[in-house]
């Protein structure tokens, strides 16, 4: 019998910690989705309804790309809003087009039911051991952990450094010897090694520099493609990045989080609203008493919980006087609509900082 | 002293706990306002004061509240989560009372239904009337009086929708949430017109929800909307009997993009789904349903 070919959908660089895992507990073919391209936003776009947020098309256009290369085994999970909800309606359109697949969803009705997914590895793997796995599982968490760390650490730094590239470059770099990787002392010293190397990329950061940051929708903020390559445009720009949302924030994080986000902003907000609404909302208070030039609020269109905290985001921004741009992306917004749109707002924020250094020189 | 005067809009939750609310806070002795019927300015004042990428419903929702504003004392305005993990509401239900709480400077008058973390309806009842100064006994005593005359009404409506099943006439399931269905804005000149054609309305909100939740299972095994279960349940029982469905859904509704499509692509009875807008103008959605309703009377004719 040949082996099992599984994919996932893409997001962000995260494919690497994931293939990782799959490919250490399961003896099967592990297919890195190909990355998302013009053709894939447009598969998904075809066979979705009509009003679905737009992470339903890119997740639905990768499955079918991967099922189109040989892929019998597809893996999706989610939660919080209707998120959870699109295994069941991708499952059904994809198996309408006649293609043939397991489908496992990670997590079903808002819990995850690891003896359900046990049975399921078990079937595509006889030798699958659950408690074996949670090894490697751990490693994976530490690796996502390590990521988001570093990513942080780009994140504020890219948009002035020196050389260009030069952290993209050790950025691949160090991604590739992830997977390589055997325990969880053999990660810590890579990322040891590699945090001092991203330590000593020179970067030239002026005084004066803009900082801004980026909420909104979880899977728009994550997969680059899905923002027209927002982070990589400010940095252009060279402005500061400062954005909280990622997954070991959503997956270890998030319970405490919104909590404290809840109190912090109680003045705005009293409940939880669904996906990272209330979290936005406590996060732009926190950038606006902290000072930040601007906030970026970008989500897909079609997603409700970001379209009910808008309103209160731009009430906040009002109050405290800090500009604020909302971006909506579907799968036929135009990149050179948005370059312009950051233009703008880069120039409106230039401008403000000049006449506030006029002021106080008087 | 003056009474205290409750402002209810008569939108999305209105439309399953209006009743309740009225009997409640009469029996409390509060004057109670309920926003008129939807009409133009209605929907005006919501498009001015909600984000425009919202739905339809949650307009017309903020419409009523910016016309109660300067009405009354206190608005009420509930926020439900969910009742029980798998049984959840669209997050515009989360949203409400935050959005109106910075949308409008006014009085709000709000419970939170969460069952997942113990907090049920009887119990945000009974402290609603409490902070409207009424003991815990009594209070908890006029929740249940008013529930048991609910109930009854409602067993009332469910069997009167029971019995149009075994009508001879053409029999249309009209499926939607039913603050889309009875508002004048959205659903009711859809309603008006099959009215009209001589054609047995059944509506998928007047079932035994308990049941219908528990049926929608056989359609769709992982939903985890209580509204949407409720509405996918009620085709599950009736799809046999009824010569087709019609589907009323407000642009863009979240929960319905997903369990609508899902269904269509299961069902084997002739459906039509119209999509309301907050554009005017009916003319486009009468003739679908003209052919739509051309082509039940042929094929019944077949039969």
């Amino acid at each position: 019998m040949s082996k099992h070919v599984i994919s996932f959908p893409q997001m962000g660089d995260y494919s690497v910690p994931i293939e990782y895992l799959l490919s250490h507990i399961l003896d099967a073919n592990i297919m890195v989705a190909p990355k998302i391209t013009n053709t894939t936003i447009e598969l998904g776009n075809k066979y979705s309804p009509e009003f679905v947020c737009t992470p339903f098309k890119y997740t639905l256009g990768t499955f079918i790309e991967a099922l189109e290369n040989g892929a019998d085994i597809l893996i999706q999970a989610g939660g919080g809003c209707r998120y959870g909800y699109y295994s069941e309606l991708q499952e059904k359109i994809l198996k309408d087009l006649g293609y043939e697949f397991t489908y496992i969803n990670l997590v079903s009705k808002g819990k995850t039911d690891v003896k359900k997914i046990c049975h399921q590895f078990q079937k595509i793997d006889p030798n699958f051991h659950p408690i074996k796995s949670l090894y490697y599982v751990w490693i994976t968490k530490q690796m996502i952990k390590y990521m988001d760390r570093i990513d942080d650490y780009i994140r504020k730094n890219i948009g002035f450094e020196v050389e260009k590239g030069s952290f993209e470059t050790i950025k691949k770099e160090m991604l590739n010897e992830y997977k390589t990787v055997k325990n969880p002392l053999h990660l810590r010293i890579k990322y040891n090694k590699y945090r001092k190397k991203f330590r000593k990329i020179k970067v030239k950061k002026p005084v004066n520099r803009i900082r801004v940051g980026v909420i909104g929708e979880l899977y728009t903020i994550m997969e680059p493609f899905a923002n027209y390559n927002l982070e990589k445009c400010l940095a252009e720009y060279g402005i500061e990045v400062k954005r909280y949302t990622n997954v070991h924030y959503l997956l270890f994080e998030k319970s405490k989080a919104v909590k404290k986000y809840l109190k912090y902003a109680k003045e705005y907000i009293t409940y939880r609203m669904g996906a990272d609404a209330a979290d936005n909302i406590g996060r732009t208070k926190y950038l606006c008493e902290h000072k930040y030039d601007g906030i970026i609020h970008i989500k897909s269109s079609f997603c409700t919980p970001e379209i009910g905290a808008m309103p209160i985001i731009n009430k906040i921004c009002k109050e405290y006087e800090i500009p604020v741009i909302f971006f909506s992306f579907d799968a036929t917004t135009s990149e050179v609509g948005i370059k312009t749109r950051i233009e703008a707002f880069y120039d409106m924020i230039e401008m403000r900082k000049e006449r506030e250094k006029l002021l106080s020189r008087n | 002293m003056d009474k205290v005067k409750i402002g209810i809009p008569r939108s999305m939750y209105y439309y399953y706990y209006g009743n309740l609310w009225q009997q409640f806070l009469k029996a409390l002795d509060c004057e109670v306002v309920v926003s008129p019927i939807t009409n133009k300015q209605i929907m005006e004042l919501g498009m001015k004061y909600a984000n425009d990428e919202m739905c339809v419903s949650m307009k017309n929702y903020i419409g009523h509240v910016a016309y109660l504003k300067d009405k009354c004392d206190y608005i009420l305005i509930p926020r439900i989560d969910n009742y029980g993990i798998d049984n959840q509401t669209c997050t515009n239900f989360l949203a409400t009372y935050d959005i109106i709480h910075n949308l409008f400077p006014i009085q709000i008058l709000s419970y939170n239904i969460d069952v997942a973390h113990k907090e049920t309806e009887e119990r945000a009842m009974i402290e609603l009337g409490m902070r409207l100064g009424c003991s815990k006994q009594s209070s908890k005593r006029i929740y249940e009086e008013a529930k048991d005359i609910i109930e009854n009404q409602k067993e009332k409506n469910i069997q009167k929708n029971m019995a149009k099943l075994k009508s001879n006439r053409l029999k249309i399931l009209v499926v939607g949430h039913p603050y889309n269905i009875y508002d004048a804005y959205i659903g009711d000149p859809i309603i008006k017109y099959l009215k009209k054609q001589d054609v047995e309305i059944i509506y998928s909100d007047e079932f035994n929800s308990y049941m219908t939740n528990r049926i929608s299972n056989s359609l769709s095994h992982e939903l985890y909307f209580k509204y949407s279960k409720e509405n996918i349940g009620a085709i599950a029982l009736v799809q046999n009997i009824v010569d087709g469905i019609l589907f009323i859904t407000s642009f863009p509704c979240g929960p319905d993009s997903l369990a609508n499509e899902l269904v269509m692509r299961k069902l084997k009875v002739p459906y039509i789904n119209l999509i309301v807008d907050d554009m005017d103008g009916n003319a486009g959605i009468e003739t679908r349903l003209e052919s739509f309703l051309d082509i039940l009377e042929r094929k019944r004719i077949h039969e």
